[in-house]
């Protein structure tokens, strides 16, 4: 395939993240890439059950975590990973307005997001002053959630950078893997987050 | 042809190409360079180590470097010289063997690459800044927390940053595998060496994961004042334990797997037969590689699980033996009745069958998790890995180093310095570690700086420190056939073996394309199916045109040389938060290289046929 094939394709194919080799290396190597991120924050995980309880008898699961919050926040990403699917199912129209436009909706629920987490850590801080050292549960939960948070920052930088490289020139087969490969990951981030959900704050609560 | 054009362009132009190389044979030759020189590094601090045991109550190294040297060894050899020496034997020849032009991700090839050079680099920094790590190569918790100094500090950050490596790396070879395969090149026809190349880059997928999580908790409770393993705080250190052995289990895997592999493969060359139980031999890889996940708390026994646990783990870890077992009786049965040939390869193949099989043994004694008590921690464990890591991985890559070196240099390496290095180094292993398992089961305990007198320890650990010269001998023989044959041997042709697979098909070194024309593979060794039909070589699957290639990029070098400057950042702002800076500049330097890789196109370029047709007329081809 020539590179003007690539980048300036005569007809846009129905799958174009995987009409080349590239795509197709591409998005089974983020498959790949996507198992290994599930055994790191599987130990993550298994790191957090070993110590949610070492909470030297102050800052609890229970008397720290307030379910508004997570729930609008749970709520947010779930939508986010919506929206991510509405720009794919565009972007398989070959519709690329429309793809963008629900990326950026994609990039603000993100933000939206993140703003609720970081506001969620200042308050465990400055009004329980519960911190990464205070205990080993502090450890744990900061780790854990902060490493999720860390995704969600990269996955919205790079969703962002993707959106204004391509806004002049539009879809081609050379950047429709990478935007495919970006919602692939945001995906998984959402997954991550409804077992953060679960695991930290509904069994911090309840169990 | 790639040493005389660069001799015309001088140094510099050298140097640079290599630096954006994204070519898997010239990776290969950059794992083979530096690997080898770790392995220098590390066999040099085993000599001190067995130096200071010589004799009881030596005083040659003080206690503290001993610890340091001990830590060193251990982690050198297993990170920073044999992953990435395996690693240059599986990017020479996995592309050449399922008749691919590169890699599934060239780019990702060379960033894996860098980021373990630097890591080693970082790690290796630490004996010129006060002191190398000196928690044992497994690095536990408390010792390893409460390290002075921050010699544990650039563990965790070296082996962060080549650990990364390592899962770009495993993630490459798994799609190179499944997408870069030729025409007719099914599952069921890869060579064995490609078999278990792909099984080993899933455990590296699922493995190192969990190292990555270890060295973070570790990071940060030494470097942040997290609690993870503060027990006062409600800390646990049994959680790095696991995490490790999660992590450490299918390492040792990891590393053993492709010399199966490449065992396998020069086996069946140098009998002149198919490998014997084809299929049988890859199940028992599969088998394996999902076995060695199941089995980690056997390096835990007496931690306290509990009997359950104990005798699960125990029970598992005893059943890796069984595929291990039908590995060893294929082989022979490979050679049974062949044409065997006696080359240094074969001969390397040959002598790790008894020495490994010793080490599966006591390997399964170990895993009775009764007598483990008696064992665990002493000389005992250190005679059994070594038998099968020396055993194994060091003479698999002997092994895998004299077979492939006509691939990947154009000349065979000298056959008498070969077997002349081979006696020494055989002899030498068994001298030094055989006595190991008796020195462990009298009570010697491994890690110890010194031992008493009159404990009946002298003679045994005279003969372990005769034997380590012994082998010290042989490596210098084989780095003088190196030189030896770049300077004296002849080149020879594409098959100077008479070989059975895709790589021996066309000339050593091949040209930076390959194949000229992909090759259509019509069954398992298809050089040999098509020398059994008359032909000379293989059938082309496509017409001659134009070759796409992927461009060669500074970036992968830059993104690591952030890392490097980062990792210095984190462990020095404990002491002085303007080394936060460091961070700074380090992290910009990597983001903003991945931030250019992503936004910049690069759609790689062409090789015209009229080229190749020059080429061919070269002799390029045939
Ligand atoms: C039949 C196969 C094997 C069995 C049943 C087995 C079993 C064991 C057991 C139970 C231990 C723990 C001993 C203790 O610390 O008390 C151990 C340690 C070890 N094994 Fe194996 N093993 C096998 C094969 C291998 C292979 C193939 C390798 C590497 C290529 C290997 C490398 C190691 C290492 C490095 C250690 C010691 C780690 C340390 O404590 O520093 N083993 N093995
Ligand atoms: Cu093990």
């Amino acid at each position: 395939m020539s590179h003007d094939d690539v980048l300036n394709p005569k007809q846009m194919p129905h799958d174009p993240e995987k009409a080349t080799l590239e795509g197709k290396n591409k998005f089974l190597g983020f498959w790949f890439f996507l198992g290994g991120e599930t055994v790191l924050f599987a130990s993550l995980f298994g790191t957090y059950l070993a110590l949610n309880g070492s909470t030297q008898g102050e800052n609890t699961p229970e008397n720290l975590f307030g379910l508004e919050l997570v729930f609008i926040m749970t709520m947010l990403l779930l939508t986010s990973s919506l929206t991510s699917v509405y720009a794919m199912y565009h972007m398989k129209n070959h519709d690329f307005g429309k793809m963008q436009l629900w990326l950026v909706i994609t990039v603000a629920l993100g933000l939206a997001f993140l703003g609720f987490e970081i506001y969620e850590f200042y308050h465990y801080i400055h009004e329980y002053d519960f911190t990464f050292r205070s205990s080993a549960f502090g450890s744990a939960f900061y780790t854990l959630v902060g490493f999720h948070g860390g995704h969600v920052l990269f996955g919205l930088c790079w969703i962002t950078a993707l959106i204004i490289r391509n806004q002049k020139r539009g879809l081609n087969l050379y950047n429709a893997p990478k935007y495919y490969t970006a919602s692939l990951y945001w995906h998984f981030i959402d997954v991550v987050w409804v077992f953060i959900f679960t695991v930290v704050y509904l069994m911090g609560k309840v169990g | 042809m790639s040493t005389a054009v660069a001799q015309k362009r001088g140094l510099a132009a050298t140097i640079w190409d290599y630096l954006t190389t994204v070519d898997h044979k010239k990776i290969a030759l950059l794992y083979l360079y530096s690997g080898g020189f770790f392995f220098l590094i590390g066999g040099l601090e085993a000599m001190l180590i067995r130096i200071q045991l010589m004799k009881p109550d030596n005083n040659f190294i003080s206690a503290g470097l001993y610890n340091e040297m001990i830590t060193m060894h251990g982690t050198t050899m297993i990170f920073l010289a044999a992953m990435p020496l395996i690693f240059a034997l599986m990017n020479a020849v996995v592309p050449l063997q399922i008749g691919a032009r590169d890699v599934a991700f060239p780019f990702l090839n060379s960033l894996g690459f860098w980021l373990f050079f630097f890591g080693g680099i970082l790690l290796n920094v630490s004996w010129f800044t006060g002191g190398a790590p000196d928690a044992g190569w497994t690095n536990y918790a408390p010792l390893s927390t409460t390290s002075p100094g921050h010699g544990v500090d650039y563990y965790v950050m070296g082996l962060q940053i080549s650990g990364a490596g390592t899962l770009i790396a495993g993630i490459n070879f798994l799609v190179t595998i499944i997408n870069m395969r030729a025409p007719g090149m099914t599952y069921m026809r890869m060579p064995l060496f490609t078999w278990s190349t792909f099984v080993t880059s899933a455990l590296i997928l699922f493995a190192f994961p969990a190292l990555t999580v270890g060295l973070f908790l570790m990071m940060f409770d030494r470097m942040f004042g997290s609690a993870f393993f503060d027990v006062a705080l409600g800390g646990n250190v049994i959680i790095w334990e696991h995490l490790f052995w999660i992590f450490g289990h299918p390492e040792v895997y990891i590393l053993i797997l492709p010399l199966f592999g490449a065992f396998s493969d020069i086996f069946s060359t140098f009998s002149r037969k198919r490998l014997f139980g084809y299929s049988a031999m890859v199940f028992a890889t599969v088998l394996i590689g999902f076995l060695g996940f199941m089995v980690w708390a056997h390096h835990m026994f007496t931690v306290g699980m509990g009997p359950i646990a104990n005798s699960i783990f125990a029970v598992a870890t005893m059943a890796i033996a069984v595929p291990t077992g039908i590995k060893i009786f294929n082989w022979l049965f490979t050679m049974w009745g062949g044409q065997i040939k006696m080359t240094s390869a074969m001969l390397w193949s040959v002598a790790f069958i008894p020495s490994f099989t010793i080490g599966g043994m006591t390997g399964v004694m170990l895993a009775a998790a009764a007598a483990d008590f008696q064992y665990h921690d002493t000389y005992f464990v250190v005679g059994h890995f070594h038998y099968v890591i020396v055993g194994g991985v060091v003479f698999g890559i002997f092994a895998g180093l004299h077979y492939w070196w006509p691939k990947m240099f154009g000349k065979v390496l000298n056959e008498k310095l070969g077997k002349l290095a081979f006696w020494p180094f055989f002899i030498g292993f068994h001298l030094t570690f055989f006595i190991q398992h008796f020195l462990g089961l009298m009570g010697m305990p491994r890690r110890y700086w010194v031992f008493l007198e009159g404990q009946g320890l002298e003679t045994g650990n005279l003969i372990s420190t005769i034997g380590a010269f012994f082998m010290a001998i042989g490596t210098v023989i084989f780095l003088i056939n190196i030189v030896y044959t770049a300077i004296k041997e002849p080149k020879v042709g594409g098959d100077p073996w008479d070989a059975r697979t895709l790589e021996w098909s066309i000339p050593s070194p091949p040209p930076h394309y390959n194949f000229v024309q992909t090759p259509l593979v019509r069954g398992l060794d298809p050089l040999w199916v098509e020398k059994m039909d008359g032909k000379k070589g293989m059938t082309p699957a496509e017409p001659l045109g134009d070759i796409h290639m992927p461009n060669g990029s500074i970036l992968p070098f830059m993104m690591s040389l952030g890392m490097f400057i980062a990792g210095f950042g984190f462990i020095y702002q404990v002491d002085n938060s303007s080394w936060l800076i460091a961070v700074f500049i380090g992290m910009g330097i990597t983001l903003g290289s991945m931030l250019t890789r992503s936004l910049k196109d690069d759609l790689g370029h062409h090789i015209h046929k009229e080229e190749l047709e020059a080429d061919i007329k070269k002799g390029v081809g045939k």
